[in-house]
């Protein structure tokens, strides 16, 4: 979208909504920042060459979608902060990322698992999200599905081939969905404002994608043979404050933002 | 996935996977063309794998993957039989007829 479209679009968004778009658009991307980063440490150390290419493609899809989302949250807050003024010069407590993508990047069925829970969510979400008559958000919505389709594709092939393979990749593969399984409900807590959100039509809530994801997750972990842990632990999480963080966010924010923080405004 | 995908790819100690040529129709309609080779345990992952490494830049519209062990090929010593006959018979070659005007070779 041309410039002066967007710029049209916010000034013509009901003035109720601007905060709350801003948070989503932050949460959004904020998720895929930090996601992109935790893949991209597997470059060079992936288990076989064609798959460190894949990582890191996909690495760069969400870094891609994120620099698309946090460019528009900076433009409808207004105070004239870019997307990489909102990637690295905020600290961890202005992140609203959820726990799951902060974890470490852990061994290879715990990175997959991952890339399979979130990239469902987010090929869920941006199914909805495509729908907005809110032109700036549909069109990273548009654009961001047809990516995270592919990431599933992706996530799916091998979660199948780790839980039903040898007893060893069945092991951690179990192992990864077992800890990771508590940071799911997190996916699909409430940002404030949602209301105003929904009631201008300018987004889902996210809650709503919720039993989509599940009935897609169950029906791939069941062909993998693996199990979802029975009890919901998922729930207790929910009850945290929204910006308290893993200890993990401090450090990879000191790795991703220790450059443009260094030397302010370098080009290359 | 299958028993003996597993037997061939767990237990045989191999530690490489399958060798898979890869060819890339750059455009509807063209012809697909070989692009390079990959190692991958399987088709879907062949096909996953051959779209991460030919076509992130959007090179492709189409893939093929061929296991490698499938091709049948010509050997050095097959040179001389094989093609040296086709060399000295310019008959062989649409030369010798008049093109109407209009047709663009």
């Amino acid at each position: 979208m041309e410039a002066s479209a967007i710029q049209k679009a916010i000034s013509d968004l009901p003035k109720d909504c601007r905060t709350p778009l801003t948070a989503l658009l932050l949460r959004l991307g904020d998720d895929r920042l930090i996601l992109g980063h935790r893949l991209s440490e597997w470059c060079g150390h992936a288990p076989i060459l064609e798959e460190d290419i894949a990582l890191a493609n996909i690495a760069l899809d969400h870094i891609g979608q994120s620099e698309a989302l946090l460019r528009l949250a900076g433009l409808v807050e207004g105070n004239g902060r870019s997307e990489d003024d909102l990637a690295f010069l905020r600290d961890a407590k202005d992140f609203r990322c959820c726990r799951m993508v902060q974890l470490p990047k852990g061994d290879f069925a715990f990175t997959i698992l991952r890339q399979f829970l979130f990239s469902t969510y987010s090929a869920c979400v941006w199914e909805q999200m495509q729908k907005s008559p809110w032109l700036p958000f549909a069109g990273i919505a548009q654009k961001s599905l047809k990516e995270a389709m592919y990431h599933v594709r992706h996530s799916q092939e091998w979660t199948l081939r780790l839980g039903d393979g040898i007893e060893e990749s069945h092991n951690r593969a179990q192992e990864a969905l077992s800890s990771l399984w508590p940071y799911t409900a997190e996916l699909f807590r409430e940002s404030e404002g949602t209301a105003e959100l929904q009631k201008a039509g300018i987004a889902c809530s996210l809650s709503a994608v919720i039993a989509s994801w599940r009935e897609r997750v169950e029906a791939l972990l069941k062909e993998a043979t693996l199990t979802i842990p029975e009890d919901d632990t998922a729930l207790f999480l929910s009850n945290i404050p929204t910006a308290q963080h893993t200890e993990h966010l401090g450090h990879l924010l000191a790795e991703m933002q220790v450059l443009p923080r260094a030397h302010p405004g370098a080009q290359w | 996935m299958t028993a003996a995908s597993k037997e061939n790819n767990c237990k045989t100690g191999e530690t490489q996977w399958d060798l898979w040529e890869v060819f890339t129709q750059p455009k509807t309609g063209a012809p697909h063309e070989h692009a390079g080779s990959l190692h991958a345990p399987d088709r879907e992952m062949a096909l996953q794998n051959a779209r991460d490494v030919y076509s992130r830049r959007g090179e492709a519209v189409s893939i093929w993957v061929v296991p490698a062990r499938e091709i049948s090929a010509t050997l050095p010593d097959d040179s001389g039989p094989f093609f040296e006959p086709g060399n000295d018979k310019v008959y062989r070659h649409p030369q010798f007829y008049s093109v109407p005007r209009g047709i663009k070779l």
